[in-house]
């Protein structure tokens, strides 16, 4: 066989060994469901509260994403790419932005780069917290946590919104640089938010991390090993726990990443767990960044002068650009024919494609750890079914 | 690593039946692109993720796309090496046709990555891969019948006029809504006749 | 139910029931005080389609705070549930199971079409699998714009609709839904067609609005 880690027999039903079974359940979670985090649904065979086969399916929040922006212009699929993954927006806009400068070979401003960095790494510090809370949320953990999250998150929507107008849909960046500047004030608060995070996440910590309810739900349980995480595509913090280094922002070193000092936390046992610490060490380490990005940030325009909003149509041609998302590698294939309207969009989910593995995962745990293993893989559905 | 014209010509050298060309990209991102035949491409790919100078264990990016000038549909493959960590290099599939030969070899065996991916071109374009372990459709349910990313796609005409039309909505309304009745002409009668409306 | 329940008795003001109020004596009519019950406990479904779900979680948590409106009680089971927020794009491939589980929730029950997406498809209008308004298979009682709407819309989206529960009659030809025996609490299921949703709206509950192309010079 030539797969790694694919078994081509279909079905992944385990062999009963005992002599004392009933017949296997089906169990249909979703597409209304509370701890599936949206509309997606899992059909899981069950043989006692063991799971047997996990089947998920997608297409209930499937808006038409890749088709709307054939149909739109190459600014006007901005504010959708916003509705991607609806938590990070700022780093949805970025990759897109990325792709579409690579595409008409658009160079952008260091201030608007800085200021791309700081936008996203605030941004992961949102993502994750979030994760943090619905984690512990799914775990039967109801409410605190997540209290504790949404509280932070406020304070980073706030940011957001005094600079681009909204709390979640920003629609900032614009090909050639960003749309707004930040204001010394903005910037004071920003920094102000970022020299409290640290206090936020030893508190969390303090609260969660050492829980022992915590690591006896997420230990050893939905273990990933790294041969087949990479042949499954999978990225992001769920790659870097199984103790793969493949970070984005090291390895295409887009943006002014170079420039900045950071480590790539990388996990052992690549099970719920190290799923759960890799996201808080990563805010710990995107701190450093933000704080680095205040100090260096540069003067001067935000905008390259020459960038064109108005009419833009890039020559013939096609590109692929991705960045590190909170989620995993987020990425958008454009090819252009010259007209105002990209001929095929593309957008490259991380999310849909770290849950190629969750059945893999999930093999032969209870239903009740399903739920956070699908917690720790970090889905959001507008990006699953786009 | 190696330029794309310097992979093919090391491909042709170890697949010397295989037909492979180098699609060129002429815009500012310059990633070249290999258009492989579709029969030798399975063992082409298990060579680009094993050869120790690539190591392109990593396929990232599945995207099917519809060509009715070329009169074939297609699918991009973006592979990278996270061992190595370079990329990408993009292979290109084509079907013979866009209606019935529409057949292609499914990558998923190499990079289960594609798994997904796959069913979706599967799903919104109508390529049928072969050896896919699980092809069904994806997104749309399974009763469906079209393909609604195919460039020649007609949905369903069920939305009403728009006071402030642009481009397409304003042809669509158009088909749907009768014109305003010009004084003196009799009223053509609700707009209930459209599709959408009916019970 | 007699006049008795559901009205007040004749002659006694506005100023009288404040002065009543303060002597300790509180005069309401059965109507009132039910209206009153309900409105001020409405259980919404924990139900989250898109974006707008996170701003539905975001009204529940400790800044908003949609437990000062006696909504905080998200209830997984639509049995228990009065109020159906739609939050979201509803797909078509979504749509029956929305309409499934508004048939299996209790009257009296209401529903919030929450976000441009739920009212008309809003910016995903176009696309071929975006079911264009959820009010074309269930009837909708408030309609927060917004895309997503912040959570201070969704807080006033639900004092709205408290006040239109604090309105409604028991009696007589304006009573809801579940107290008349003439209207079915029962809405079909769209089935999956081969192109579309089978039938594409309830033509018992929504209409497509008569409108008039206007050709371009047209007066």
């Amino acid at each position: 066989m030539i797969a790694s880690g694919l078994q081509t027999t279909g079905a992944h039903v385990r062999e009963v060994h005992d002599d004392f079974h009933g017949d296997l359940l089906e169990v249909s979670m979703g597409p209304h469901h509370p701890s599936t985090h949206g509309v997606f649904r899992m059909q899981v065979t069950l043989d006692g509260e063991t799971i047997v086969k996990l089947k998920p399916v997608f297409g209930y929040l499937h808006r038409n994403h890749e088709k709307l922006g054939e149909n739109t212009s190459y600014l006007g699929s901005m504010p959708y790419t916003d509705r991607l993954d609806y938590l990070n927006s700022m780093t949805n806009n970025w990759a897109y932005a990325l792709a579409v400068e690579k595409l008409a070979g658009q160079p952008v401003p260091e201030r608007a780069e800085y200021l791309r960095i700081i936008l996203a790494e605030l941004t992961r510090l949102l993502n994750h917290t979030c994760l943090a809370g619905f984690l512990l949320q799914d775990s039967g953990a109801s409410g605190t946590p997540l209290m504790y999250a949404f509280r932070e998150r406020e304070k980073i929507l706030d940011l957001f919104e005094s600079l681009s107008g909204s709390r979640m849909m920003c629609n900032f960046q614009r090909f050639g640089g960003c749309r707004t500047d930040a204001s010394p004030e903005w910037l004071a608060a920003a920094k102000k938010l970022t020299d409290g995070y640290g206090a936020f996440l030893d508190e969390y910590e303090r609260l969660i991390t050492g829980n022992e309810i915590l690591m006896a739900r997420t230990q050893g349980v939905g273990v990933l090993k790294p041969d087949l995480a990479i042949s499954a595509g999978i990225t992001g913090p769920m790659l870097r726990a199984t103790g793969v280094d493949y970070d984005l922002r090291k390895v295409d070193a887009y943006g002014f990443y170079s420039r900045f000092a950071f480590r790539v936390p990388l996990g052992d046992h690549g099970d719920t767990y190290d799923r759960y610490m890799i996201r808080v060490l990563e805010m710990r380490e995107s701190i450093e960044i933000l704080q680095q990005a205040f100090r260096d940030l540069p003067a001067g325009p935000i905008m390259d002068p020459k960038a064109k909003l108005r009419g833009f149509r890039p020559k013939t041609g096609e590109a692929y650009g991705r960045i590190e998302g909170p989620k995993g590698e987020i990425g958008f294939y454009l090819i252009s024919d010259g007209t105002p309207n990209p001929y095929r969009y593309r957008v490259r989910p991380p999310s849909l494609i770290n849950l190629t593995v969750l059945e893999d995962l999930c093999l032969g745990h209870t239903v009740a750890d399903a739920v956070i293993i699908l917690g720790s893989i970090d889905i959001v559905l507008g990006e699953v079914d786009r | 690593m190696e330029t794309t014209d310097q992979l093919r010509d090391r491909l042709l050298a170890r697949f010397p039946g295989a037909e492979i060309s180098v699609v060129t990209n002429p815009g500012p991102a310059a990633q070249h692109s290999l258009l492989l035949s579709p029969s030798p491409a399975r063992d082409i790919a298990v060579f680009l993720r094993d050869d120790p100078a690539l190591r392109l264990d990593y396929c990232s990016n599945v995207t099917g796309i519809d060509w009715p000038t070329l009169g074939c549909l297609e699918v991009v493959y973006h592979l990278y090496s996270m061992a190595l960590k370079h990329g990408p290099v993009i292979l290109r599939l084509r079907t013979t046709n866009r209606t019935d030969a529409v057949t292609l070899p499914s990558l998923t065996p190499v990079w289960r990555a594609c798994e997904f991916q796959e069913r979706e071109v599967f799903d919104l374009y109508g390529i049928v891969f072969t050896e896919h372990p699980d092809l069904r459709r994806i997104l749309m349910w399974d009763e469906f019948k079209d393909h609604p990313m195919r460039k020649d796609y007609v949905e369903p005409d069920d939305y009403e006029w728009e006071p402030t039309p642009h481009g397409g909505v304003l042809e669509k309304a158009k088909r749907h809504y009768p014109a305003a009745p010009v004084a003196g002409v009799a009223d053509p009668g609700p707009a209930s006749a459209s599709p959408a409306t009916k019970p | 139910m007699s006049d008795f329940a559901t009205t007040l008795p004749t002659g006694i003001t506005e100023p009288d029931r404040d002065e009543l109020r303060r002597q300790g004596i509180l005069l309401t009519s059965l109507e009132e005080f039910y209206n009153w019950g309900r409105s001020n406990s409405v259980w919404p479904l924990q139900f989250g389609l898109a974006c707008c779900a996170i701003e539905m979680i975001a009204a529940s948590m400790a800044r908003f705070d949609i437990a000062r409106f006696g909504s905080e009680v998200f209830r997984p089971s639509p049995r228990q549930a009065d109020l159906l927020i739609v939050s979201g794009t509803v797909t078509k491939k979504m749509a029956p199971q929305v309409v499934r589980l508004w048939n299996q929730m209790p009257e009296p029950k209401y529903c919030i079409a929450m976000g441009a997406c739920a009212i008309s498809g809003g910016p995903f209008k176009q696309g071929y699998n975006v079911l264009k308004g959820i009010d074309r298979f269930i009837p909708v009682d408030i309609y927060i714009p917004g895309c997503p709407p912040r959570p201070e819309a969704l807080l006033h989206g639900l004092m709205t609709l408290q006040e239109k529960i604090r309105g409604q009659k028991l009696t007589g030809p304006d009573a809801p839904r579940h107290l008349r025996a003439d209207t079915t609490c029962d809405y079909p299921v769209p089935e999956f067609g081969e192109h579309d949703l089978e039938p594409p709206a309830n033509s018992a509950v929504w209409q497509a609005p008569t409108m008039m192309r206007k050709e371009k010079g047209q007066a």
